[in-house]
């Protein structure tokens, strides 16, 4: 369970990116974080790894008080996943990058071994095990952050815009991992942009603006209110819009889903001819 | 008139395996807009390098076939040269961006050309409006999120306005409305000044609307080239890892089950709203 309690941050600089935010993530639980660019969305998860402390208020990682530990004891509960891949890997190959976590929380080689082998190919990156990183195209760079995060298998998952850079295909697979990764008992908070993706993963959303929360609540509610995404700076997903603009037919509004898409228009199209 | 045009071109990094491009044969024409889409790794990024002759200049390893960009041969012409005719928006910001402030980023570029001044100033402040960054104008690029060093190097390359603007995935770090603020500032571009623009990204839900061609990509080869609407209506291009706007998909699925909505398919949910109000007002 991760709790957060009146958070408020303020940077060196003064600026103060979040103010009061309180938010509770239940185990297993699948949260999307929204909100536009400067929202506070990055320094809030930043929080629940203790890479950031608040000015005030607290954050709970399973009962433990994030002031009251360091990253390090926290990382092997909160797995943390950066936005820019570039920021995290380092080593001279994938397999180098991935054992590295689990050398310093003291695996035996044989484990690291087997991890790394789960890890690369749960993520499709088992042809570049002995490959640079930087070799790698920016998506493929984004598997072997995730691949060296879940390897140590953290209870709670945090991903910054883990879509970007990645094609349709690969973020099915992410889509389907994620669904996998939660029927194991994950928790996983991910902050995006990604409005379709989101859409299709239909998790809770959690919609922040200037440092605070201004919405929480099914994805489909959410994504289908058209005033309180624009004030967030986030598009309706393509199918809310087409019904956003088919007005004065008497469809219902909070539909993001192509199926359930294809059969109200479907049903209504047949009565008409 | 084909501004860049590429014949069998086949490139391989420096010590890889194998080429990340091979035997690209492709044209843009003079004004076209042009997505470039597959799955990731698929040479995309890399065939873009070769439009202002990054490749092979910077990069090294092998290039074979034949490049003309602007008239001039990308691969044997200086990058310096070419960087009057091609601007190149990188997929990472952080990569291209080096001043001390959002102002001198966007400058850098006019002043290498030789601009006076006046005309400095005047294309800077209107690249910074267009992008929405002109009061960062003072900050340094460095300090900034994503989305903002996105739209700094966007501003950048708008500012030199050169006959042919290069895109890799340019506004991935940027919240959706504002990505949807910058195609629509491109567009206009395109359509206003002529400039060809070349786009690559993986979100068609976005972008496919904008442009008139496509060009698809696996494994470092072109599968399909040509009219958006018809090489997205090819049921091959679904068994690729190629993101077919939902608006497209939709409208697929209603003729599979026999609503008649006309031949023309959607590429925005603008257009699909429309083909099925046609169909539910007859």
């Amino acid at each position: 369970m991760l709790i957060v309690e009146n958070v408020r941050f303020s940077y060196a600089s003064g600026v103060e990116a979040l103010k009061g935010v309180s938010l509770t993530v239940k185990d297993s639980e699948f949260v999307a974080i929204m909100g536009q660019n400067g929202a506070g969305k990055t320094t809030l998860i930043k929080h629940f790894n203790g890479l950031l402390k608040p000015t005030s208020g607290s954050v709970r990682i399973n009962g433990v008080e994030t002031t009251k530990t360091s990253v390090a004891t926290l990382a092997r509960d909160v797995g943390f996943v950066f936005q820019n891949p570039d920021h995290q890997l380092f080593s001279e190959t994938v397999d180098d990058e991935i054992a590295f976590a689990l050398k310093n929380f003291g695996y035996e080689a044989e484990v690291i071994e087997k991890r790394i082998t789960w890890a690369v190919n749960l993520l499709g990156l088992t042809q570049y095990r002995k490959t640079s990183p930087f070799m790698l195209s920016g998506g493929e760079r984004k598997r072997v952050a995730l691949a060296s995060v879940l390897a140590w298998d953290p209870k709670i998952l945090v991903l910054d815009e883990p879509t970007i850079g990645q094609d349709h295909r690969q973020k099915e697979n992410l889509r389907q991992f994620i669904m996998q990764m939660q029927t194991q008992g994950k928790t996983i908070v991910m902050v995006t942009h990604d409005v379709e993706f989101v859409a299709e993963c239909n998790p809770r959303v959690v919609l922040m603006r200037e440092g605070k929360i201004v919405a929480d609540g099914a994805g489909k509610e959410i994504l289908t209110n058209p005033v309180l995404l624009e004030q967030s700076s986030i598009v309706l997903p393509q199918i809310a819009q087409v019904f956003a603009k088919l007005t004065g037919q008497g469809f219902p509004l909070d539909i993001i889903d192509i199926y359930e898409a294809k059969d109200l228009l479907m049903e209504k199209l047949r009565r008409r001819s | 008139m084909a501004v860049i045009e590429t014949r069998n071109l086949t490139y391989t990094y420096p010590s890889a395996p194998r080429p990340s491009i091979s035997d690209v044969s492709i044209k843009v024409e003079k004004g076209q807009f042009v997505l470039i889409t597959g799955p990731s790794g698929c040479g995309k990024t890399t065939l873009c390098r070769t439009f202002n002759g990054l490749i092979p200049h910077f990069y090294q390893g092998e290039l074979t076939g034949d490049i003309v960009v602007a008239g001039q041969d990308a691969a044997k012409h200086p990058t310096m040269e070419m960087a009057k005719h091609v601007g190149l928006v990188f997929q990472n910001p952080e990569n291209q961006l080096f001043a001390l402030s959002v102002e001198k980023d966007v400058a850098f570029g006019l002043e290498n050309l030789g601009f006076s001044r006046e005309e400095m100033r005047k294309r800077v402040d209107w690249a910074l409006n267009l992008t929405g960054i002109y009061d960062l104008r003072e900050r340094s690029p460095h300090e900034m999120s994503g989305g903002q060093q996105q739209r700094v190097a966007i501003a950048a390359v708008l500012a030199m306005q050169p006959e042919i603007i290069v895109l890799d995935e340019p506004t991935s770090f940027l919240d959706p409305l504002s990505a949807e603020k910058i195609f629509e500032v491109i567009h206009e571009f395109n359509q206003k000044l002529g400039i060809t623009v070349v786009l690559v990204e993986h979100r068609l839900d976005l972008t496919a609307k904008y442009a008139d061609h496509i060009i698809i990509m696996d494994e470092g080869k072109v599968c399909f080239d040509g009219d958006t609407r018809e090489i997205l209506s090819k049921q091959e291009t679904r068994l690729m890892g190629v993101g077919i706007p939902k608006a497209t998909l939709l409208y697929e699925m209603l003729q599979k089950d026999g609503a008649k909505l006309g031949n023309t398919i959607p590429l925005s949910s603008e257009e699909l709203a429309k083909i099925v109000e046609e169909a539910l007002g007859r």
